[in-house]
């Protein structure tokens, strides 16, 4: 079992024609995504690899019966390709793309959530779940290995190395979401715990936060209030300055709040399992598991 | 991006703002021409940089004679202000706001910003304008007034009416205070900025609402549909390396370490400093490559990195998915070689091409150590500069 993507997907992706949109649909149906369309203006009739493009997301869906769609197209036109999946009744939309202006971000989030859909990201790797062979995003697949751990991250790298942490300890992974480092995400830390939650494939999660915001501490809230399985939680940055971006547009501490410390802190008091060491990530996992057992 | 007081006030008065009247000066003859020119008596010296806390610094001083307004321009002007927001070496002045004084009855607090949390810009705003935001949270919470901005629509009407009577604006006031408001948000919303703040919006005695200082940020992703707000940047006020790093598509953050780190990925590189420290080391700064870095990037990077002569240590550390580890191998050799690196140089690599990339670094025949997990990687490079 998994959470939002598995065998029932049918993916289109918008931006097919690009260089990374064209690399990562072939190694996403590689992997075993069902993709069943591309979409890009002014290129409708023509085929990626024998994928079929059409010129508008409506049509594509009319034809194909697509149900989710992966957006690479450029940040001054994402907020556009968003509002157009969602207009067309697309359910699942996932978006890599990165740098789109937060304005845009505050704008798609109330699009999609008046349209009923559900928005992955922006600026995300994407979502995959390895026992249902569908990959949604540009993680490699092969660290990857079927299980019932769940997975949510705001970062992309991180979150390869704590599912290889896991692989390699033979914990396998039932879904894993990486939510995206913005100020503002279609899906959040919540959501996804919410879903794992209720997932019977789903044993155990792996929570990854960063500074900035104080999205990690509602997390651990929610955890507290809702969730009664096993949860190890990671933040990073406890080494990150005040007042400076980490790269990512939402990893900041504004105002002497969103620091690593009081993230670790919350998480703690609700019976989170925190990794003090990104290098134990597999191994707290592990002792999680083990001490309910 | 951050404008200085002037380029926001400038911004302002493009939505029908009011702001006090004032000239920009470079020069204390300048200043003293400004002041002429103002014609009145009571004028304000502002010193013109980005950190915060420029009052309590003394760079914003009130004059009453043009000979007055020179001797503040003498002091100010070529000189480092030190603020509590800009560290040790504070902010070289190069220009000068010189402003009218104004008859003002009653300071006000108001800024707008994005409510991550809510996911959404909202505005904030108190009667206690002059103090600092952070220290009326602390001390009297429910005296900050919060009120939705539509990210289309801009601020309702109703909204900003609702805030001018909690604020007890008083009431020949009250419509032009509320119209402030909206305007304000219009300007956030159509500058694409990440926050505006009037610290203090005041009324006068003789009866207006004024924008008595000014303070944007803009949002750098929105930067592409905002050309001539790209122009306001003053690169004097950012860290040189780090507007360097930014043109070769890298992120870069200096930090105060000795153990520079490379690494891919914002959140790797943020829990790869964390882990040097854990092992006892420092970071010398955050150094994000990016999702697909070529070779090139990966020779900017080390030259950003050695430009630090904190730095006495390199740590690589690489998870490759879209990026290959045999080519940013290939980047490495080809930095150590065309720099003539002499630190030690720790090297992780993990993910796609993994195999290919640490047979190119042992081929190398440099002095690279390899490292097979980052708590290993961490150990090596703590052990080498210690």
């Amino acid at each position: 079992m998994s959470i939002l993507v598995g065998k029932d997907t049918r993916l289109i992706t918008q931006g097919i024609t690009g260089e990374y949109g064209r690399l990562h649909t072939l190694a996403c149906r590689a992997y075993g995504t069902n993709v069943v369309a591309g979409v890009t203006p002014g290129r409708g009739g023509s085929a990626v690899d024998d994928i079929p493009v059409y010129d508008t997301v409506s049509e594509a869906r009319e034809k194909t019966g697509a149900n989710a769609t992966m957006i690479f197209v450029p940040a001054a036109f994402a907020a556009d390709a968003v509002e157009e999946a969602a207009e067309a009744g697309i359910e699942l939309i996932v978006c890599i793309t990165e740098g789109i202006p937060a304005l845009d971000e505050a704008r798609m989030k109330r699009i999609v959530t008046a349209a009923g859909a559900r928005m992955i990201g922006p600026n995300c790797p994407g979502i995959i779940s390895p026992g249902e062979k569908c990959k949604v995003g540009i993680m490699p697949g092969f660290i990857h290995k079927p299980g019932r751990i769940g997975v949510v991250s705001r970062s992309g790298t991180l979150t390869y190395e704590a599912v290889w942490q896991f692989s390699e300890l033979g914990l396998g992974q039932s879904t894993c979401i990486g939510i995206g480092g913005d100020p503002v995400i279609g899906t959040t830390h919540i959501d996804s715990l919410a879903l794992f939650q209720e997932d019977d494939g789903t044993e155990a999660i792996l929570m990854i936060g960063e500074i900035g915001g104080t999205a990690e501490e509602e997390a651990a809230q929610f955890v507290r209030d809702h969730v009664t399985k096993p949860v190890v939680g990671f933040v990073a940055g406890r080494t990150a300055p005040a007042g400076k971006r980490m790269g990512h547009a939402g990893a900041i501490i504004a105002g002497g709040k969103g620091t690593a410390a009081e993230k670790m802190e919350a998480m703690r008091a609700a019976g989170i399992a925190v990794a003090e060491s990104p290098a134990d990530l597999g191994s707290t996992m592990a002792e999680a598991l083990a001490a309910r057992a | 991006m951050k404008l200085h007081e002037f380029q926001a006030k400038e911004r302002f008065r493009a939505y029908g703002l009011s702001t006090p009247r004032g000239l920009v000066a470079d020069s204390v003859e300048a200043v003293r021409a400004a002041y002429a020119e103002l014609g009145g008596e009571l004028a304000v010296v502002k010193a013109q940089i980005h950190a915060g806390g420029r009052g309590k610094a003394g760079g914003v001083k009130l004059v009453r004679s043009a000979d007055e307004a020179a001797g503040v321009a003498e002091a100010l002007l070529g000189k480092a202000l030190v603020t509590k927001q800009n560290g040790p070496d504070g902010t070289i002045v190069r220009r000068l706001l010189v402003e009218e004084g104004l008859p003002i009855a009653k300071e006000y607090y108001v800024a707008i910003t994005l409510d991550r949390q809510r996911e959404t810009p909202i505005l904030m705003a108190s009667a206690e304008g002059g103090t600092e935001i952070e220290e009326v949270a602390e001390r009297n919470p429910g005296a900050i007034l919060r009120e939705d901005v539509d990210p289309v629509r801009g601020l309702a009407e109703f909204r900003a009416r609702r805030v001018t009577y909690a604020l007890g604006v008083p009431k020949p006031l009250a419509r032009a205070f509320a119209a402030t408001l909206v305007k304000l948000a219009r300007a956030f919303l159509d500058d694409d900025a990440s926050m505006v703040e009037v610290n203090p919006l005041v009324t006068t005695k003789d009866d207006r609402v004024i924008c008595l200082d000014g303070k944007m940020l803009l949002d750098d992703n929105a930067l592409f549909r905002h050309p001539g707000l790209s122009e306001l940047r003053d690169e004097n006020e950012e860290d040189p390396t780090e507007v360097r790093a930014k043109a070769a598509g890298l992120s870069y953050v200096n930090l105060d370490g000795n153990i520079g780190c490379l690494v891919n990925g914002a959140g790797l590189a943020m829990a790869t400093m964390d882990i040097i420290k854990l092992h006892g080391g420092e970071p010398a700064n955050f150094l994000d490559v990016g999702g697909s870095a070529s070779a090139e990037q990966v020779t900017t990077a080390f030259k950003i990195i050695l430009g630090d002569p904190a730095v006495k240590g390199i740590l690589v550390n690489i998870f490759g998915g879209i990026m290959r580890c045999d080519i940013v191998a290939q980047g490495v050799v080809d930095a150590t070689k065309a720099l003539g690196l002499e630190c030690p140089l720790v090297v992780r690599l993990h993910g796609t091409n993994m195999a290919e990339g640490r047979a190119i670094l042992e081929s190398s025949g440099l002095k690279i150590t390899p490292a097979g997990n980052m708590r290993e990687a961490a150990t090596k490079i703590v052990e080498a500069v210690s």
